[in-house]
């Protein structure tokens, strides 16, 4: 994971509410056992037709579309599979941050792991960013905010992930340091309950 | 000084604490059963290997294929092997298990199945366990009163290398069934009328823990199918808590406790209820009485109504809009009589025997309409050959539905079984978003008496009728 402090970008907006995980990468790109090339999936369905042509009326299509970092998309954001896959495909399709009205638990929980941000804002600024697509944000991991305008509002982002984003860390080397705790946890626990 | 009465949750959570969470950081949840398949795990063992890390507890770990292998069976009777990437996939997972020494429930293996399915059959899930999966349909063994939670893939990392997760405690949300419901309303239409009523998203944020007589009159099998569908509310977890439903259950698993033993473990599993005055950070009440078979008609799960409804109007709202048409649907117009072209029983949700029963007492005699294309997939190697006993792949196939080999199947087309676009299914699976069941497919989610009742009509049915 690389250290993230700020992301300076365009947005694009998909304002669909409750988009599922099977819509940001639809199961038939995870038939793979390596997290790169994913970003092909990205919105699959939604991006090409049955022939594999780009739906020009799609967000992600459209003019100015390209290059954008920070997606803005309707409330529930990436509920659905557990899939790690759909943060990767946002990833690689050079988005570093999601800004909705709130989040899928597992979703969150995914993107907070990779280094995408999840901004989760009031509806009234959301209805701002909705409205004027392409809009230029700054997002601050630190000060966890986003500005727009003359608008800056704050999002919550626990002091851990924010530690970890502005650092590059990962929780595995948190957990790894645990190691001892988790020994003697184990201990008072007694031996598994089953042999498979 | 008398103590604070706790829930379910509370008393899972607090036994599995390595240590507690602070404001800066989540807690250290130990995990008891971590079960893994091929989907969500190559990328976790190639973390562990880039980093020189072993698997800290193999024998908390259990593996199984389910999500992408074929469940055609060739001329000799024996499934049809994966090729191609779901070759190279459960080729990486037969190579990472070995090289782990986790041990892997392969295809043609007795024990094989969908990985919520075996976890509770083979008598592993348990009541006060932690279980976690790189799947977000885990919370299915909090049926047993176990806290099971879907994790993402590197949270799967985690698990391998230290058994633990960082967490913070999700708040409580008690939902009272309350009454008996009336003959032919399943677990199924229980958890989809649960999910109408508050939202795909309702349940964000909380572990649901599924209450009152109704949740007590289910059997095993039915309190899965509820607990399976609470990520479909936004739920991570889901949970009943553990009676003599569920002790009768576990008696004689392959894997349960014995003798002393089992009585030790009986005796710890009665403190775990709930307590009288508990506090839930919310509460919500379903009176079970008023009920009907539930079926959905748009692209969300929360999209659903009783069989005899009408497609409801969208009143201005652009989601709504958006599933009627993805759907091809008429507001206003009941969904009862809609021709259908595809009806699975089968998934996580609805492929155990309870619901092949169901499935079975509908067909049993009728024959599936022309021109429908109806799968039956047992959930396990278990499932399958206690069918088969029972005589109702007979029925099945002497309706003419196709009997299957155990996995995922048309759940979510990651192998051969998909919808074609523009298709109609009657599914007793789990999601209905746009394109789950193949691109382009459109999915009625519903109970097996349902899909079975509509395999006979060639449309969404009422399978009340066929039943009395």
């Amino acid at each position: 994971m690389k250290p993230l402090r700020e992301i300076r970008s365009r947005t694009v907006v998909l304002p669909a509410e409750n988009v599922d995980t099977d819509q940001i990468i639809p199961a038939r790109f995870l038939i793979t056992t390596s997290r790169e090339g994913l970003g092909e999936g990205l919105f699959a369905d939604w991006r090409y037709d049955a022939q594999g042509r780009p739906r020009p009326d799609f967000a992600l299509n459209r003019d100015g579309a390209s290059g954008a970092q920070v997606l803005v998309a309707g409330r529930n954001f990436g509920c659905g599979s557990s899939r790690e896959h759909a943060v990767w495909a946002l990833q690689e399709g050079g988005f570093l941050a999601v800004v909705s009205t709130d989040f899928a638990d597992i979703f969150r929980g995914n993107a907070l792991k990779n280094g995408l941000v999840p901004v989760v804002v009031d509806e009234a600024t959301h209805a701002r960013l909705v409205e004027s697509p392409g809009t230029e944000v700054v997002i601050d991991i630190d000060a966890s905010t986003i500005a727009f305008g003359s608008r800056r509002s704050s999002f919550p982002l626990e002091p851990f992930a924010r530690y970890c984003m502005l650092n590059g860390l990962d929780d595995l080397g948190f957990l790894l340091q645990r190691a001892k705790e988790i020994a003697i946890f184990e201990e008072g626990a007694g031996p598994v309950p089953w042999k498979v | 000084m008398g103590e604070r009465p706790r829930t379910l949750l509370d008393k899972v959570w607090d036994a599995h604490l390595v240590s507690a969470e602070t404001e800066e950081t989540p807690g250290v949840l130990y995990i008891d059963l971590h079960l893994i398949h091929e989907v969500t795990s190559p990328q976790a063992f190639a973390e562990l290997r880039r980093r020189g890390l072993p698997v800290r507890r193999p024998e908390r770990t259990v593996a199984t294929m389910d999500h992408a292998i074929p469940t055609r069976s060739g001329p000799s009777g024996r499934r049809v092997p994966p090729t191609g990437p779901a070759a190279e996939q459960v080729g990486a997972l037969e190579r990472n298990c070995a090289d782990f020494g986790i041990p892997l429930f392969a295809t043609g293996d007795a024990r094989q199945g969908i990985v919520h399915v075996i976890g509770p059959e083979l008598g592993l899930s348990r009541p006060g366990l932690t279980v976690v999966c790189g799947d977000s349909h885990t919370s299915t063994h909090g049926a047993l009163g176990a806290l099971a939670f879907g994790i993402g893939t590197s949270e799967v990392g985690h698990v391998l290398a230290t058994q633990c997760l960082l967490q913070r405690k999700p708040k409580s949300f008690a939902v009272e069934f309350e009454g008996t419901p009336p003959a032919g309303v399943t677990a199924k239409d229980l958890i989809l009328a649960l999910i109408a009523r508050i939202g795909t998203g309702g349940a964000t944020g909380h572990a649901l823990e599924y209450r009152g007589p109704a949740i007590r009159a289910l059997s095993m099998e039915g309190r899965m199918t509820v607990c399976n569908m609470s990520i479909e509310a936004g739920a991570r977890a889901g949970l009943v808590g553990p009676d003599d439903t569920t002790y009768n259950y576990l008696a004689g698993r392959e894997l349960s406790p014995e003798g002393e033993a089992w009585d030790r473990a009986v005796e710890r599993w009665q403190a775990l209820p709930s307590e009288d005055g508990a506090f839930f950070d919310r509460v919500e009440r379903i009176d079970t009485t008023t009920l009907e078979p539930m079926i959905t008609w748009g692209t969300s799960p929360g999209m659903g109504m009783p069989i005899r409804g009408a497609v409801p109007e969208p009143d201005g709202d652009a989601s709504h809009e958006k599933a009627l048409a993805y759907m091809g649907l008429t507001p206003g117009k009941p969904l009862l009589g809609q021709k259908i072209d595809v009806v699975f029983i089968g998934s996580c949700t609805n492929s155990r025997m309870s619901d092949l029963r169901d499935a079975a007492r509908v067909l049993q005699g009728r024959k599936v309409a022309d021109g429908i294309l109806a799968l039956v997939v047992p959930g396990s190697e278990k499932v399958k050959k206690e069918a088969e006993a029972e005589g109702l792949d007979r029925v099945f196939r002497e309706a003419g539905a196709e009997w299957r080999e155990p996995g995922c199947s048309m759940c979510l087309a990651m192998n051969d079984d998909r919808l074609q676009p523009g298709q109609y299914a009657v599914s007793t699976s789990n999601r209905n978003f746009e394109g789950r069941q193949g691109q382009g497919g459109r999915t009625f989610l519903a109970s097996p008496f349902t899909a079975a009742a509509s395999a006979v009509k060639g449309a969404v049915a009422d399978a009340r009728e066929l039943l009395s």
